[in-house]
């Protein structure tokens, strides 16, 4: 029979199936950070458990956590709290923890690729809503709530329906200056922030191929934008090439075998889908998004459009989006001015995305006005673009170059934009408050975000 | 572990037209800084319930005393975004046990059904009525047979029925635990460890 990748690995980690009820879908590696996580230790302590399978659990400290002088206690008594009670639970329960100050701490979402933890063909869960990046390298990854966590913990395994399944292809050239980030709002402007609720998606086409392992996780990172369970890219040498030689991917004769293995990974010719899209590479445009969801999304020199032509939108909600932003329908963003600029996030805080950045700064200065946060996603990447050069660039650019976190994304820590303030910023949610309190989100990709906070307003370099 | 059972429910309800309402609008990120379940419901909807000096939003529903009831009817695509649990915990700590949708997120789904909270999705016209019935009128009262499937709007002598998988209606309708259930798979799951690993 033919079947598709995610059926293929889905398939082949279903411990049970439960008559007219959920899979028992056994679970390769967990993933867990400080915010999601402490409630399931405590539910599994209640019960007098231990940790089923600790060797598959990985910890990180990121949502919390500061992205200046991490060297000093955490200031906030709260976020200090969950960080104590994340190791606590780490250290009782023998849990690899990398934790604030640890030379490969980092995003969740970063680091378990970068340091090899995600292979193709694994099923993967964290306790946040972005693990589907890691179906970037060909394995089924998806958030959950923290019973589920607690699930986990407790059995290695998670009751599951099973999604449907959608594939998207992205055939063509893209455009200069188009990337991942691109792609993917422009997916979510056609479908809309609800069109992939229920499926598990495969991104595929030559425009997918062609994307670095880095734009392929940028991409699978925003499917749950458009509400799906995750996304997913089959592994090629590209992915291959990747892990070769990260701390927890199979070395030497192993990495053979195992390539060997992955190669399978694919879509069979002639396996169906549930749903199926297709996309023009060579139609999209530099995106940015002028609302308060990430399908709110246009090409950077449109105007925003009336309540009556998005479809995607009520008008209720559409008007109390525009209102919140400030913004009328009509009104065009380029020239905006722009208060604040954040780098980073699980969305675009990789290495790659500091080039793009420091590629276009070099040799120019940051606008006066312009308050800008550049957050590497994790201590290696801070590390290689100290190697490369990058931050010598930054800082003649006139930039601070700050240390690793989830930081403006969701605003847990201290950097959060004030109320009111416009920020221009590569994270993966424009919703109301998510930078803080009022705060008024632009979503692009790492080129805009330099263009704005070298000119103060939005841009578009290409001009 | 025990949990709370699940029985039909008579209420008013809480209407929110607003559609796509993600999990940032349930609860703010700022506030899921605990690491106990208890206390959230203090959060739930805090920016569109408060103002930054923390004061009651006049003509925020949740403010306004005619409405009560353990009922939450909300516009399409309701509980998108982050995973965050947080999110189902304010809602059942703040005493809610049914929110109604035409379409639920699939994250927040799972996590309210995890929460002793039943997830009603119905008809976007079935919807429609109840949202604006409930607005003219707060006495409004739904029931929600979960046996039956059912969700009906007595005055409006409109009723419609729900879908929900048999393994989880029963474990709402008896209080059973999935945790307790996976804990007694031990030994299949390791079996089947073994059996992957050799292949």
């Amino acid at each position: 029979m033919k079947k598709t990748l995610f059926d293929k690995i889905w398939d082949a980690h279903v411990v049970k199936k439960i008559d007219d009820g959920p899979n028992v879908l056994y679970i390769d590696r967990m993933y867990i950070h400080e915010v999601t996580s402490p409630q399931a230790f405590a539910g599994l302590a209640a019960r007098g458990l231990d940790v089923f399978r600790p060797l598959q659990v990985t910890a990180t400290a990121d949502h919390n956590t500061p992205t200046v002088n991490q060297h000093l206690p955490v200031r906030d008594e709260q976020s200090r709290s969950q960080l104590e009670t994340l190791a606590a639970n780490c250290r009782k329960n023998n849990i690899q923890h990398f934790g604030l100050g640890n030379e490969y701490n980092g995003i969740v979402h970063v680091i378990g690729p970068e340091l090899g933890f995600t292979q193709p063909g694994m099923t993967i869960v964290c306790g946040d809503s972005h693990t589907s990046t890691h179906g970037a390298l060909g394995c089924i990854a998806f958030g959950v709530g923290t019973s589920e966590v607690e699930m986990v913990l407790a059995s290695q395994c998670i009751l599951q329906p099973k999604p449907k399944s959608m594939r998207i292809t992205v055939e063509g050239a893209l455009q200069k200056n188009v990337s991942a980030k691109d792609i993917i709002l422009y997916i979510i402007s056609k479908l809309g922030t609800d069109g992939g609720t229920g499926y598990f998606v495969e991104f595929a086409g030559s425009a997918i191929r062609n994307l670095s392992v880095e734009g392929r996780m940028t991409l699978c990172n925003m499917s749950i934008e458009m509400g799906a369970r995750g996304g997913m890219i089959a592994p090629d040498q590209k992915t291959f090439d990747y892990l070769k030689g990260r701390i927890n991917a199979p070395s030497g004769d192993e990495f053979c075998i195992a390539v060997e293995k992955w190669k399978r990974l694919v879509t069979d010719d002639g396996a169906t889908f549930d749903m199926e899209y297709s996309f023009n590479g060579e139609e999209i445009p530099v995106m940015i998004t002028y609302g308060t969801n990430p399908g709110m999304a246009m090409p950077v020199s449109a105007s925003i459009p009336s309540a009556e032509k998005s479809d995607d939108s009520p008008n209720e909600s559409f008007v109390k989006a525009l209102n919140y932003m400030g913004l009328k329908p009509g009104e065009k963003l380029l020239g905006k001015k722009i208060d604040y600029v954040f780098l980073g996030s699980c969305t675009n805080g990789r290495i790659e995305d500091l080039r793009v950045f420091a590629g276009y700064v070099k040799g120019k200065k940051k606008a006066p006005g312009v308050t800008a946060w550049i957050v590497p996603g994790s201590k290696l990447v801070e590390k290689q673009a100290h190697e490369e050069g990058l931050v010598r660039i930054l800082k003649d650019a006139g930039f601070e170059f700050r240390q690793p976190g989830c930081s403006a994304c969701l605003a847990m820590n201290d950097d959060k934009v004030p109320e009111g303030k416009y920020c221009l910023s590569t994270s993966n949610r424009n919703f109301e408050g998510r930078q803080g309190p009022g705060s008024r989100t632009f979503l692009a990709g790492p080129l805009l975000a330099a263009a704005a906070a070298v000119t103060g307003e939005i841009s578009n370099p290409a001009e | 572990m025990a949990k709370e059972k699940f029985n039909t429910i008579v209420s008013q309800c809480v209407p929110l037209v607003e559609e796509n309402i993600d999990t940032d609008q349930i609860i703010p990120a700022r506030y899921l800084k605990a690491t106990t379940r208890q206390g959230f419901g203090d959060f739930l909807f805090r920016d569109w319930r408060f103002s930054p000096d923390s004061k009651p939003v006049k003509g925020f529903i949740l403010n306004n005393p005619a409405y009560s009831g353990t009922v939450l009817v909300a516009g399409r695509n309701f509980g998108c975004g982050s995973s965050r649990e947080h999110a189902a915990w304010a809602i059942h700590d703040y005493g809610f046990r049914v929110v109604v949708s035409s379409f639920f997120a699939d994250i927040f789904r799972n996590n309210a059904l995890n929460n002793g909270i039943l997830p009603v999705q119905v008809s976007q016209r079935f919807l429609d009525v109840l949202l604006q019935t409930a607005m003219a009128d707060p006495d409004t009262k739904v029931t929600v047979d979960l046996g039956k499937q059912t969700i009906s709007i007595p005055s409006k002598g409109l009723s419609e029925s729900f879908a929900i998988n048999g393994y989880k209606k029963e474990c709402l309708m008896e209080g059973y635990d999935d945790i307790d259930y996976l804990v007694n798979l031990r030994d299949e799951i390791t079996e089947a460890e073994t059996l992957w690993a050799g292949k």
